[in-house]
């Protein structure tokens, strides 16, 4: 988990709580320390409170108890308009009544800021976005992705220190919003500013940050960066929020110098990475991505423990094949191969023999 | 475009123009769809549209004068009222025998009733004039019934006027007669009625034959009898010693050969021996008032079909030798009363934003149960009597009254000056507002709410404070709802009638309840007409003033 007494921590969240009927914690006990300059993701289903979060950070919400620090100081009782944090919201929330650099001007205006001053920052801040000639349109002539943009220069435009996005890609198409992410990482890195983003999306999430809180039932269940998120789940509910993971439930049957001998319920013995298991005995939820999946036996280690698979369906994907396999009683038992010249193409009703290293393959809680 | 919409017409599968091919497509959905609105529009036609058109069209409508006396108004015509001296004796000839028949119809007292609204005692005039016409010529008609008693004969008259059988008739004299009467009574006078004016007796008797024709008209359609037994009016027998008098007919007459030539003959020399009749002396004799030129140029000022004079009048007004003036300061009301209208519908329409805006928003930005709640408390003012409603102010206001009684009790008033609250403007516009605030709420509440609550977070982490949140980012997304409120309540309040009626004192009333006066009590239609016709003409100006100044596609019911 985060580290408490981090020194160059600019955003901080200590034991805070929120609950919006005092019966029911929506955030349990929240530490999060972000430093300055990272983009950090909040990840999580929706209810599980990273909204929540984001909106206490902003000043919406008021925490319960607990303690947000700014750059040090408590912000708890600092009203929005003086906490200086940019704010990309999901809907944009572009003033309809004004035009572009009006809406651009706005935060420029409240902050008493001369003419000349501002006009040269609008200018700035669209030319940032690639919006330079938009600024005498209203937001509603404007598309999806070039609103996404001015509202993202509106977010910038009084050079904030600390933005935060709320699920802003979310009513793009799939192509603009991969053109986004890129877009919003590359300005985000390249103004130096700390970003505190929400997303349900998780392919954004790992694209996009530097760090991946995952949030779930108002706790952070895991802070790492994308690629160890990934690989190294830290419980079965990361496993299987991010990305795509076949698992079977078993007991751990011994545990010998780092590795973990599993009986799966069908009987079947396999080897894994105890994670959050520790004692012999336990039930435990093994994990394994479908392209650590090894379909070739002549690539295994010798030695290596195999499962006895019936192909069941093959499904050409382009760069990839799927082939979904019964494993164990699994039905859902996902492989992925890349699709490569010597790579065979199974039937269904085939049967082969699977296996994995060891390391791959991560027991977790059950 | 494409090329082929320039250079050839896109066909349809089957070859013909695909335009035709779509019209055709469409045609059936658009019947239906008109079908569906029919019965609407033929309501909203019938009962909306045609009777506000038929109200404008009184406004300038006027055809009384000229259908009531038709030959009078046009003599009239070369009359010049500026040399100070009542009509010739051609009017008064005219007038007379207009006015006989006028009379027989009863339609002399309506005209007298319209010309009162311009002159006063014009209609007392013409009613008592109506009672007396038949003394005018009264001794020739007894010196032409002791000549013979023919003349009292009905037969006899209708074989004089008919001629001998199988004589020519003449159909242009009994159908200018029958369009006369037709104009005069707005009743259908088609139909035979079982006699024909003889086309000699019509040329030997021009004025005779007329009379006698319009006699049979009315005694055939409107009463119902043979025209043979009944005996033609006093008018008839007048003009037939006028006609005897004239040198033409007394030269033709020696030619005629027709049903009654000998009578005729007798009665031309008794004729001939009378003393002439001077009808603007038997008029004056009737009533003084016949030599008064002031009436007299009211009814020419009034004799064409169409007239500015209701509008005129409900500007405060009226016809003069010299044109359009302006009445008496003392006789000015309408002015008054439109700026009055105007006014309290401002002070109403703004009392109405300002309580409306808070309430507004409260329910725009309550949970939608709560919401909801509040907003049955909203319309329920809807489901009361507006008569309730509006006595029910009149038991809060008046002075001994609830508020008042308060007031004393609390002994910030004392019990000697209790504060007037009711029958004044005041009670108008606190009573007003409350009756209209329900048309202002609900399209502000309804463009409230599709405000996101969003645009004023976006703005606070903007670094704008509550107010300037509030100010640059709520307030002018919810002005649709006020611009649209406002026009409900004020072309509500702009024409209101009850209200005003019951708290409104003297002071406290609208141009409507003037309206209302008219059409209901002193029954001047046309100036009802006129000043519901300028009320329409402010309301739409003012709408387009609104539309340019605002935008009516700024304007949101929901």
């Amino acid at each position: 988990m985060a580290d408490k007494s981090n020194d160059d921590a600019f955003v901080e969240f200590e034991r805070v709580q929120k609950s919006y009927d005092g019966e029911i914690l929506v955030v349990k006990d929240l530490n999060l320390s972000v430093p300055r300059g990272e983009f950090l993701t909040m990840l999580g289903p929706s209810g599980s409170g990273k909204t929540t979060c984001l909106m206490m950070l902003a000043g919406f919400e008021t925490a319960t108890h607990g303690d947000i620090r700014l750059d040090g100081t408590s912000i708890n009782n600092i009203p929005p308009h003086k906490r200086g944090i940019g704010m990309v919201f999901q809907n944009y929330a572009l003033f309809p009544h004004m035009t572009i650099a009006e809406n651009l001007s706005f935060p420029l205006e409240v902050r008493r800021i001369g003419k000349s001053d501002r006009e040269a920052k609008v200018r700035r801040a669209l030319e940032m976005v690639e919006m330079g000639e938009f600024g005498s349109r209203r937001p509603s002539q404007l598309s999806g992705g070039q609103q996404q943009r001015v509202a993202l220069a509106r977010a910038l435009v009084f050079e904030p220190e600390l933005v935060l996005m709320d699920e802003p890609l979310g009513a793009l198409d799939k192509q603009l919003r991969e053109k986004m992410q890129f877009e919003i990482t590359d300005l985000a890195h390249n103004l130096g500013i700390t970003t505190v983003y929400v997303t349900h999306d998780q392919t954004e999430a790992l694209t996009m940050s530097d760090r991946v809180a995952v949030f779930d039932d108002g706790h952070i269940q895991q802070i790492d960066p994308p690629d160890k998120l990934y690989e190294e789940p830290d419980n079965s509910f990361v496993a299987q929020f991010i990305g795509e993971n076949n698992t079977m439930l078993g007991i751990v049957k011994e545990i010998k110098n780092g590795t973990a001998l599993v009986e799966l319920d069908g009987g079947a013995l396999i080897d894994a990475k105890p994670v959050n298991v520790s004692e012999v005995g336990a039930r435990t939820r093994v994990s394994i991505r479908p392209e650590r999946v090894e379909v070739d036996k002549s690539r295994l280690k010798p030695g290596a423990h195999t499962l006895k698979a019936e192909v069941l369906e093959f499904i050409y994907m382009g760069d990839i094949f799927r082939t979904r396999l019964r494993v164990a009683g699994n039905d859902e038992f996902i492989v992925k191969t890349r699709n490569a010249p010597d790579q065979r193409r199974m039937q269904p009703g085939e049967q082969i023999e699977i296996g994995w290293l060891p390391e791959d393959c991560r027991a977790l809680d059950a | 475009m494409s090329d082929t919409t320039k250079t050839a017409k896109v066909l349809a599968a089957d070859g013909t123009p695909l335009k035709r091919s779509l019209n055709r497509a469409l045609r059936l959905q658009k019947m239906r769809a008109l079908m569906l609105i029919a019965p609407l529009l033929l309501f909203v036609l019938l009962t909306f549209i045609a009777p506000i058109a038929d109200m404008l069209f009184r406004s300038v409508e006027n055809e009384i004068v000229s259908t009531t006396l038709p030959g009078a108004t046009q003599r009239l015509d070369t009359w010049d009222a500026s040399l100070g001296e009542a009509p010739d004796e051609a009017v008064f000839e005219a007038l007379y025998y207009d006015m006989f028949l006028a009379a027989e119809a009863k339609e002399h007292t309506k005209l007298g009733t319209r010309l009162n609204y311009e002159e006063t005692g014009i209609s007392s005039l013409f009613r008592s004039s109506g009672r007396k016409l038949d003394d005018i010529g009264e001794d020739r008609i007894d010196v032409l019934e002791d000549l013979s008693d023919v003349w009292k004969d009905a037969a006899f008259w209708f074989a004089l006027m008919s001629g001998p059988e199988g004589a020519a008739k003449d159909n242009t004299l009994l159908r200018t007669q029958r369009q006369r009467l037709t104009n005069l009574t707005d009743d259908d006078f088609g139909g035979d009625i079982g006699f024909e004016p003889s086309a000699e007796i019509s040329a030997l008797l021009p004025r005779t034959a007329a009379e006698y024709t319009a006699f049979a008209l009315f005694t055939a359609i409107e009463d119902r009898k043979a025209v043979a037994k009944q005996k033609p009016w006093e008018a008839v027998k007048v003009a037939l010693t006028e006609d005897l008098r004239r040198a033409d007919t007394i030269s033709a007459l020696a030619g005629y050969s027709g049903p009654g030539a000998a009578e005729l003959k007798a009665a031309q020399t008794a004729a001939a021996d009378m003393t002439p009749l001077n009808f603007r002396d038997s008029f004056v004799d009737i009533d003084k008032d016949w030599a008064d030129v002031d009436n007299w140029q009211t009814i020419q000022t009034y004799s064409p079909r169409y007239t500015n004079g209701y509008f005129l009048n409900a500007v405060d007004m009226q016809k003069s030798p010299d044109g359009p003036e302006f009445r008496d300061e003392k006789e000015r009301i309408y002015g008054l009363l439109f700026k009055r209208t105007l006014f309290m519908s401002l002070v109403i329409t703004a009392s109405c934003i300002v309580l409306a805006y808070p309430v507004a928003w409260i329910l725009a930005n309550l949970p939608m149960r709560t919401a909801n709640l509040l907003m049955i408390l909203v319309l329920l003012p809807f489901w009361t009597s507006l008569l309730v409603r509006t006595s029910a102010w009149k038991v809060m206001l008046q002075q001994q009254g609830v508020i008042n009684d308060v007031l004393v009790w609390l002994g910030l008033v004392d019990d000697g000056a209790r504060l007037i609250m009711i029958n004044n403007q005041f009670g108008t516009i606190v009573a007003m507002t409350h009756i209209l605030l329900p048309f202002m709420i609900l399209p502000m509440y309804s463009v409230m709410q599709t405000i996101q609550p969003s645009y004023l977070r976006a703005a606070k982490s903007l670094g704008a404070t509550n107010w300037t949140a509030f100010w640059r980012v709520y307030f002018p997304q919810s002005v649709p709802g006020i611009g649209a409120g406002s026009i409900l309540v004020f072309i509500l309040s702009i024409g209101y009638y009850i209200t005003p009626e019951i708290v409104g004192g003297t002071t406290g009333t609208f141009i409507s309840n003037r309206i209302a006066y008219h059409i209901s009590s002193s029954l001047n239609w046309g100036l009802a007409a006129a000043l519901g016709t300028i009320l329409l003409a402010v309301v739409l100006l003012l709408y387009w003033a609104y539309d340019k100044i605002v935008g009516i596609d700024n304007v949101k019911l929901g």
